[in-house]
């Protein structure tokens, strides 16, 4: 087992250059010219605009600006912003709010998705288990935008219940309303991939074994059942945890967090190439030891997969 | 991310009602500055995160520039109205509106300790004009003796960038500026310049203390200031506060305990949030919110003329528009726009339908310049006049219009709908070109002949001072081809007729000359004048005496809010 951890560390390497020289390549091809736009229609005066290309080596050719971003991650100094806030400093701000709220999405989604998923799984074609996939449907068709701007305005304006934006240093309160909103399309994904998953298993042989045996019901739902039931969904929460950090741009913008989200996307506005690969390039790591830690949890969930 | 330049503004109401409005404003603000009914509580303002650090010169963007504003005391400071005052400055005086002798008063202090002094001034303005520092604001020396000598001569590559300099900086300080004594220097214009102390409240003209040169990088970040405010913390894409600044005793003393300013990147957000409470002052209206905004803020719906001017541009570079046959297709273009009905049903009455090529809240704008009946909407006089240039010099069958624009805004519906009205009224092809971002655009249309451009675009324009000079000297002038004349327009005339302006011995002369000049533009038309833009914004119950200035920016010294 720890071979094969190490082994898939390893693969980190040519995984990162390949990704932060393709994503350094697809930046530097954006249309358009980041530094006159510093200077909006008044433009900036030739001398101050070549000061500006030299200090962000924007003089230089692709390679040389791809080695000085290389040069920048191994010494840990990626250079600063157009702002002159140095690229360090914006990810470790904007990483720990993102992280924490995908990390209150993934727990509010996996407990209410695979809850409901196992109840309409075990009582399939009653009522509830219609109305829960009519409501999941609805709500994977709805745009979060329109989630997260309909709950806004009713349970923060109106209502009071919840903070309306979460503000500089978010609390668990302030968070839990962004964190339903971005948590409630992968809720109704969990919830009909648990309860599909259910179904099927409810019928396999081995519950049926498992249950002429004399086997408690409920020992046969959390042994066998639900256990069996949850590989697939652990494959897409895995996954789900790279989505939630790079993709809750909508979210952190509707209730103004600070976050990667909203950090990459001004970034990329900008044409802060390094600032743009920085970012991305922790959510591939992410994403690789998110992949990681659910392969490991496979090998837990099924005896019969072994990684030697 | 905003630069000034680039119009995200939106909507407003009628002129009159707005007049009225700043007028009493302008009262309020006199009697609270000689009262100590200061409130204590903590103004709390919507605000995006600043572009740069928090330095006069290096600011070019509406963020960063409200900010600079409270932090920084200039010579003189705009009222509501866009009128001048001085605020350090004793005098600003000239014989011949090219050398000026400026005074300042006693007794100003930076926030450590040290006086300000002329030199404060000189030194700052010769750091931002040399050209090695960088500094956005370099462009606003150009006037001063000098300014050639400190920027070397550039090279460009093939595409219009610039790669490298040819001829480096021959001097490092602007020969135009002199120190006098502690309190007094002069400064020398390469020309005339009428309108010169009223540039002077830009935040590029702001002095620096003697602290900056220390350590240029790290200042901008805890800056040492001399304005109403000093900065008490900034934490970056999320909240800069500002706390009063005890020992300022200018015309702009603060009213309020202190003032924060939150970051949001969603309008819509920043809207919720004055609506619950937790905002007091809202710089912009988002556009879900236009037609609701009045209804919803009561009082607290501010709704007023800006600054800022948006055109067509006819670029010269295209042989369809030049001569006798092109000027009668520019007219031609101007007429077949319905400015009423585009400004009423795309922008719900929250633009002006503009009359000529500068702001209404300019002043000297009169909107009466002989010439601008080509704003009026006349769709048979136009089709005629369309008609006319394609006899005396026909098109092609397949002629296709274009006007280009960015689409990351709202451009697209206005576009569409000018559009629309020269394929029903004038009988062509129309298309529009869209671009993903502002500075594509830019791009395309800084190459001039050479680049896509190959039809009409989309140009937006606010003053940094409120003078008529600032719409068309950067746009239009000879001087400013390597600026923002991105049109390539070119008139001896016009050069001159700015020339003679510059020279006025008084402001009401000056305005007088410069309108003489707009009928110059209106003869040629380099420009269709489209719409003023407005200023929508809002605050909450908890504010009072909240006033927006003649360039969008709240006067946020004269907000009172108890605690």
């Amino acid at each position: 087992m720890l071979w094969y951890i190490g082994r898939r560390l390893l693969q980190v390497i040519p995984v990162f250059l390949g990704a932060t020289l393709l994503l350094y390549g697809l930046v530097f091809l954006r249309p358009g010219d980041p530094v006159a736009a510093l200077g909006g229609e008044r433009g900036l005066s030739p001398a101050a605009e070549l000061a500006i290309r030299e200090a962000y080596h924007l003089d230089q050719p692709f390679l040389m600006q791809y080695l000085y971003f290389l040069k920048g991650v191994f010494t840990f100094d990626m250079g600063v912003t157009f702002t002159g806030r140095p690229v360090v400093e914006v990810i470790a701000q904007a990483f720990p709010v993102t992280f924490q709220l995908a990390l209150m999405a993934i727990v509010i989604e996996t407990v209410f998705g695979i809850g409901f998923g196992l109840w309409a799984g075990v009582r399939k074609g009653k009522l509830f288990d219609s109305t829960v996939l009519l409501w999941s449907l609805v709500l994977i068709s709805v745009p979060t935008f329109v989630i997260g701007f309909v709950m806004q305005a009713v349970v923060g304006v109106q209502l009071g219940w919840l903070p309306i934006t979460a503000g500089r240093d978010p609390d668990f309160i302030s968070l839990l309303m962004p964190a339903i909103v971005l948590a409630t399309t992968s809720f109704a994904y969990i919830l009909r991939l648990t309860r599909t998953s259910v179904v099927e298993n409810i019928t396999a042989d081995f519950v049926r074994t498992a249950r002429a045996k004399g086997l408690p019901r409920d020992k046969v739902m959390s042994r066998h059942v639900l256990r069996n039931s949850l590989i697939p969904v652990v494959t897409f929460i895995g996954i789900d945890l790279g989505n939630l950090m790079a993709g809750s741009i909508v979210t952190e913008g509707i209730f103004n967090i600070n976050g990667v989200g909203g950090t990459l996307y001004q970034a990329i506005i900008r044409g802060e190439n390094v600032t743009v690969v920085s970012l991305a390039t922790v959510l591939v790591i992410v994403y690789i030891f998110a992949n990681l830690l659910v392969d490991v949890f496979y090998a837990v969930l099924d005896p019969r997969i072994r990684y030697a | 991310m905003t630069p000034r330049k680039r119009l995200v503004g939106l909507g407003a109401f009628a002129l009159a009602s707005s007049l009225v409005l700043t007028a009493c404003g302008g009262g309020n603000s006199g009697d609270e500055a000689t009262g100590d009914g200061a409130s204590t509580g903590i103004v709390t303002i919507s605000n995006g995160e600043p572009q740069n650090p928090l330095v006069g010169s290096m600011t070019n963007e509406t963020e960063g520039g409200l900010v600079v504003q409270q932090l920084y005391s200039g010579l003189v400071y705009y009222d509501a109205e866009g009128v001048v005052h001085n605020e350090i400055a004793e005098s600003i005086e000239s014989d011949d509106n090219q050398t000026w002798n400026i005074t300042i008063q006693d007794g100003w202090e930076w926030s450590d300790g040290t006086p300000v002094t002329a030199a404060n001034f000189v030194d700052a303005w010769n750091w931002a004009a040399y050209g090695p520092n960088g500094a956005k604001g370099a462009g606003f020396f150009d006037p001063i003796e000098g300014f050639a000598e400190t920027q070397g001569v550039p090279e460009f590559d093939e595409e219009g960038n610039v790669s490298g300099m040819a001829e480096e900086p021959t001097a490092e300080t602007l020969s135009g500026l002199e120190v006098v004594s502690d309190t007094e220097f002069t400064v020398t214009l390469g020309q005339p310049e009428s309108d010169f102390p009223i540039r002077l409240g830009y935040s590029a003209y702001f002095p620096l203390p003697d602290a900056y040169y220390d350590d240029t990088a790290a200042f901008g970040e805890k800056p040492v200031t001399n304005g109403p405010y000093v900065l008490e913390s900034w934490e970056h894409e999320s909240e800069i506060k500002l706390v009063p600044n005890e020992a300022y005793n200018g015309p702009r003393k603060a009213q309020n305990g202190g003032l924060d300013f939150i970051v949001y990147t969603d309008e819509n957000t920043s809207y919720a949030d004055l609506q619950g409470g937790n905002l007091d002052i809202l710089e912009n209206v988002p556009t879900s919110a236009m037609s609701t905004f009045e209804e919803d803020l009561g009082d607290g719906a501010i709704s007023e003329p800006s600054a800022s001017f948006a055109a067509l541009t006819v670029p010269e570079w295209l042989p369809e528009f030049q001569g006798d046959a092109g000027l009668k297709r520019r007219q031609a273009l101007s007429m077949a726009i319905n400015r009423e009905q585009i400004t009423e049903t795309i922008f719900a009455g929250t633009r002006i339908p503009a009359t000529d090529f500068t702001s209404p809240v300019i002043n000297g704008w009169t909107g009466e310049i002989p010439g601008n009946e080509v704003t009026t909407y006349n769709a048979e006089e136009a089709k005629k006049l369309w008609d006319e240039a394609n006899e005396e010099d026909p098109l092609p069958d397949d002629y296709v219009l274009t006007i280009s624009t960015n689409t990351d805004s709202d451009h697209q519906a206005w576009v569409e709908a000018v559009c629309n009205g020269y394929i029903n009224d004038l009988d062509i092809n129309c298309e529009m070109t869209g671009y993903p971002t502002f500075d594509e655009v830019l791009n395309e249309r800084d190459k001039g002949p050479d680049g896509k451009v190959d039809g009409l675009f989309r140009a937006g324009w606010s003053a940094d001072y409120p003078s008529l000079q600032n719409y068309l000297g950067p746009l239009y002038s000879k001087a400013a081809l390597a600026g923002s004349n991105d049109g390539r327009y070119e008139s001896d005339e016009f050069d001159a007729a700015l020339k003679t302006a510059a020279a006025a011995t008084s402001l009401d002369e000056a305005n007088e000359l410069y309108n003489k000049a707009q009928e110059i533009l209106f003869k040629d038309l380099p420009g269709i004048p489209l719409w003023y833009y407005s200023t929508t914004a809002g605050h909450s119950e908890n504010v009072d005496n909240v006033e927006f200035g003649w360039d969008s920016m709240p006067l946020l010294y004269e907000v009172t809010k108890s605690e």
